[in-house]
């Protein structure tokens, strides 16, 4: 079985182990790895699967709460949602394969978060995505390759996700220089399950079958885990082999098969081949339960001749699934994957041995302990050092540039990308399949179906405003959890967990590092302080090329559950003539604002103020006052400030407003105090709605109605609102088509 | 019609066949899915569906696969001998590559795949599908397709015409013509010669529930059941 490895210090650099790793494998195996050892361990070892970096500051995380059914360290994570049901879900990201090759990394991307949902039993029922890129809006090769990823990154998650019958029904997406080099694209599924099916991805019971499902495995993605976990430089475009390619075809009669196979009672455990393919499958289902496993790979369905057991362990084809049966049911499962024209192999058997023991025709090839390979994985406690480019950072101030008058910022900030409908986006997405979907992308806000099963509805809202994580690394973490609950409550439904996708950039740098130990504490903080606990997420590390990381880009992504699916609240106006309240309190805080970003031309600033009691009184406010009816439309204010948020329900609504805020400042109309929404309301119910306020700090601000827009001193027909809201996007993405 | 027994054919791939059945059961119908590899279905089936999806995942041209599936021959002889067949989407699709419908639905002008709710026109009610609907009637029905660009000739559009064979048009929320994706005369839906089979690119049967944004679609399949 072992064969002394030529060249070792080559092999080692080919897989990023280090001699120190070596010296551990030898210790662990007790002898000299072979080449297929080697590549198990450096795939189990490498960052995208061992979190060795990030590994110490996850530890931590609030996790736990009465609803949380399954919190992190399975495929996904599960909370209750009432009447016997449970939503699973998940994020995670696909960016270097992304900026790759566009349409495979995005389209894969979705497909492999849709195997981590419906591996745990739940079908996928709703998909969001956060996509962040470089500039677009200039005339130079960086923006026309940028309009280029944008256009295939959307045409990926489309061409996957419509054929799977998914909806994608919204999420977020935002443009800044620091993505020139490295887009990120994050994936977000849920599923719905009953609460006491859920499957797991164990193996246990020796002697019970370990059964192949799925497409046949190829020579694609190999060393797809590894390439993930280097930054990239001008030789990454040569990489292009390691980008897996998608078969949504292939996953949709997986998925079908898969829901024929859970009604069945066959099932012990199992788990998607996502990153690490086979490797990570059969490690982390052995190694959950305790058990060793034997796997013959001539067994696995192959798509080519000559592959070795190193391609089979290593490889990153899509649509397989691994599982762990009861004995004597192999036939039976083999059936119901033949029914849907799928691959099915019995490969192997689960022992009590602790080992993984690999055979190629009857020979054995590799041999490798299960625990020691997950609990020995180096954990780096990597060092730390504050970045230096926040020195002075805080100092900054709007009154350091150039008074603008504020109908011209306006005109700046309702242009700007980040701002204008996204429809040019949402509408190449099937966001209405499954006949579920009441709010969806463009409606503002969070995304919502309904729940047919239980005549609830689901709420879902991913958000991260990377200015603020740039300036304040804890802080901005903390408030993408507050805005993502926000968002969930403002449609009348409470926020109840969070999975996250932390995209920073390379490890090795003290100044990244401690962004990313700065963001898990005010993930931390903030989920413990809203009781939304996090219960699944996913690291992306070594986001930098040439040199440049990315801005500290932790995606949240908050669920929530409104108990009544026919009191969803919309983010829209709704009525001419209903008033329109400012709910929270506007101070001058424009650090890491649009406004700094578009009419100052400067990231910085102090963060502006976290409180966390301001934020869930407003969230209570919303839910409550919505379960009795008497809210017509509610909006969180973010990015823009209150300018911003009332065009855009201006625009998305057809109706024009009257608004009158009193500031210190005429420029507050742009500032990003936060916990704030803006919130409209019949005549009939104000003084309802009034006593219900409490403590909470409002202004009675205006009407809606009319033909144009006006806020102070800003005003807008709604023809012009129009045309540049909904027409900006498909202007600058589609320029060199 | 009481207790109308609905067919749904499921082809690998096809995607609404659920939301499918979801609406028929509104409507108080009876349904059962129909698997791609029958060669013979319920000879009492009231409707025949085909429903929207990617039959064998449309790498090929839509539809073009699914028109060779064991199940199709059934199709066809049920459809020539007067049951009555919709086909939703991408069974529109299935349905003019088999031939029962006339004309062809190529990818869309833009190229995009689609998705947005879009508002129709009635054009001809002299049939069952749309026998409760009023002519010019605007209906706001979702659409999602990447292959709903209808084509058909010159001559054999006329005859369409003549035949009221034309269903239903894309138009804005005044009437006035709005073409989302290049078909020709902003054909949205058709029906063949006898008027018992029928093929559109919008999805009715995700307009039932107003919760969803309209609930159109209900009284569009409703003219089935008759009176």
């Amino acid at each position: 079985m072992s064969q002394q490895l030529e060249n070792i210090d080559e092999v080692l650099s080919q897989h990023k182990l280090s001699q120190l790793d070596y010296a551990n494998i030898k210790k662990i195996l007790g002898r000299e790895p072979n080449i297929v050892e080697i590549g198990i361990f450096s795939a189990m070892w490498s960052e995208h699967c061992s979190y060795k970096s990030s590994k110490v500051h996850l530890s931590g995380f609030p996790t736990k709460a009465p609803w949380v059914i399954q919190g992190p360290g399975e495929n996904a994570g599960v909370i209750d949602i009432g009447g016997g049901y449970a939503a699973v879900f998940k994020m995670e990201s696909h960016n270097h394969p992304s900026f790759i090759e566009p349409y495979q990394g995005a389209a894969t991307g979705v497909g492999g978060i849709m195997r981590d949902i419906f591996t745990m039993g739940a079908r996928p029922v709703a998909s969001l995505n956060s996509l962040r890129f470089g500039n677009v809006v200039n005339s130079d090769d960086i923006s026309s390759h940028q309009r280029f990823l944008v256009r295939g990154v959307v045409d990926g998650i489309g061409g996957y996700g419509n054929c799977m019958g998914v909806p994608t029904i919204g999420g977020e997406i935002s443009f800044d220089e620091c993505y020139n080099g490295n887009i990120l694209v994050n994936a977000f599924n849920l599923g719905l399950a009953k609460s006491d099916e859920i499957f797991y991805g164990k193996a246990e019971g020796v002697g019970n079958p370990v059964i192949y499902v799925g497409s046949k495995t190829g020579r694609d993605g190999l060393g797809g885990a590894v390439m993930s976990s280097d930054s990239f430089t001008e030789e990454s475009k040569s990489l292009r082999p390691t980008v897996q390619v998608g078969d949504p075809f292939t996953e949709k009669l997986l998925l079908e098969a898969c829901m024929e196979l859970f009604k069945s009672d066959y099932v012990i455990g199992i788990q998607d081949m996502g990153a690490a393919g086979l490797t990570s499958s059969a490690f982390e289902m052995a190694g959950r339960s305790g058990s060793g496993m034997i796997m013959h790979l001539d067994r696995v369905p192959a798509r080519e001749e000559g592959m070795t057991p190193y391609d089979f362990m290593l490889s990153e084809s899509q649509e397989r699934m691994l599982i762990c049966a009861k004995k004597g049911s192999e036939q039976a499962i083999i059936d119901i994957f033949q029914k849907w024209e799928l691959d099915a192999a019995v490969v192997g058997e689960v022992t009590d041995t602790g080992n993984m023991e690999l055979f190629w025709h009857g020979e054995k090839c590799a041999d490798v302990p299960v625990d020691p390979v997950s609990e020995e994985a180096p954990v780096l406690e990597r060092p730390m050092s504050r970045p230096s480019y926040l020195d002075g950072l805080r100092d900054v101030n709007i009154d350091d540039f150039d008074r603008v008058d504020n109908q011209k910022a306006f005109e700046i900030l309702i242009s700007s990308m980040e701002v204008v409908d996204k429809s040019w986006v949402y509408e190449q997405y099937d966001s209405m399949v499954q006949t579920n979907t009441v709010k969806k992308g463009g409606m503002l806000d969070a995304s919502v179906i309904r729940v047919k099963e239980n005549g609830k509805a689901l709420a879902m809202s991913s958000d991260c405003n990377v200015r603020f994580c740039y300036i304040d690394p804890k802080g901005g973490a903390a408030a993408a959890v507050m805005e993502a609950g926000r968002n969930v409550a403002m449609s009348g439904a409470r926020p109840l967990a969070i999975t996250d996708c932390l995209n920073y950039g390379n490890p090795e740098n003290p100044e990244v590092m401690w962004q990313f130990g700065q963001g898990c504490l005010g993930i931390k903080e903030a989920c413990a302080k809203l009781s939304t606990p996090v219960i699944g997420g996913n690291v992306s590390l070594y986001n930098e090329t040439n040199g440049v990381s990315v801005f500290p880009t932790p995606s949240i992504a908050t669920v929530g559950v409104n108990d009544d699916e026919n009191r969803v609240l919309m983010s829209s106006f709704s009525k001419e003539g209903n008033t329109l309240y400012l709910v929270g309190e506007t101070k001058s805080e424009f650090g890491g604002s649009l406004y700094m970003k578009e009419v100052c031309d400067c990231v910085a600033g102090e963060l502006p103020e976290i409180d966390y009691d301001r934020e869930l009184a407003l969230w209570d406010l919303v839910i409550e006052a919505n379960k009795k009816s008497i809210l017509q439309s509610a909006k969180d204010l973010s990015s823009g400030g209150l300018a911003i948020t009332l065009a855009k329900m201006s625009a998305t609504s057809d109706l024009g407003c009257r608004v009158k805020l009193s500031v210190d400042d005429e420029r507050d109309i742009f500032s990003e105090s936060m916990s704030r929404a803006v919130i409209e309301v019949a005549p009939e119910d104000i003084k309802t709605f009034e006593d219900m306020l409490g403590d909470l700090a409002y202004q009675k601000i205006g009407t809606v109605g009319g033909d144009s827009f006006t806020c102070n001193d800003i005003n807008m027909s709604l023809a012009k609102l129009d045309e540049i809201y909904f027409g900006q996007f498909a202007k600058v993405i589609e320029q060199d088509i | 019609m009481k207790d109308m027994k609905v067919g749904i054919v499921q082809f690998p791939g096809t995607n609404c066949d659920y939301d499918t059945q979801y609406a028929f059961e509104k409507l108080g119908c009876k349904t059962k899915l129909i698997w791609h590899k029958d060669e013979i279905f319920d000879k009492n089936t009231d409707l025949l569906v085909i429903a929207g999806g990617f039959s064998y995942g449309d790498y090929l041209r839509s539809g073009a696969i699914a028109r060779f599936s064991p199940i199709m021959s059934a199709v066809n002889k049920y459809a020539e001998n007067g049951g009555k067949v919709l086909g939703i989407c991408n069974g529109f699709q299935v349905l003019t590559e088999s031939r029962l419908l006339p004309g062809a639905l190529k990818r869309n002008e833009h190229l995009h795949f689609l998705s947005k709710h879009h508002h129709l026109k009635v054009v001809s009610n002299s049939n069952d599908f749309l026998s409760k609907m009023r002519r010019d009637e605007i209906v706001n029905i979702p659409i999602a397709h990447h292959d709903g660009n209808f084509y058909i000739d010159d001559e054999s559009l006329k005859k369409l015409y003549e035949n009221e064979q034309v269903l239903l048009q894309y138009c804005d929320e005044n009437g006035d013509i709005s073409n989302p994706n290049g078909s020709v005369d902003s054909i949205a839906g058709i029906c063949n010669k006898q008027k018992n089979v029928f093929g559109l690119m919008p999805h009715p049967e995700r307009a039932m529930e107003e919760v969803l944004g309209s609930d159109d679609g209900y009284r569009m399949l409703e003219g089935f059941l008759g009176k």
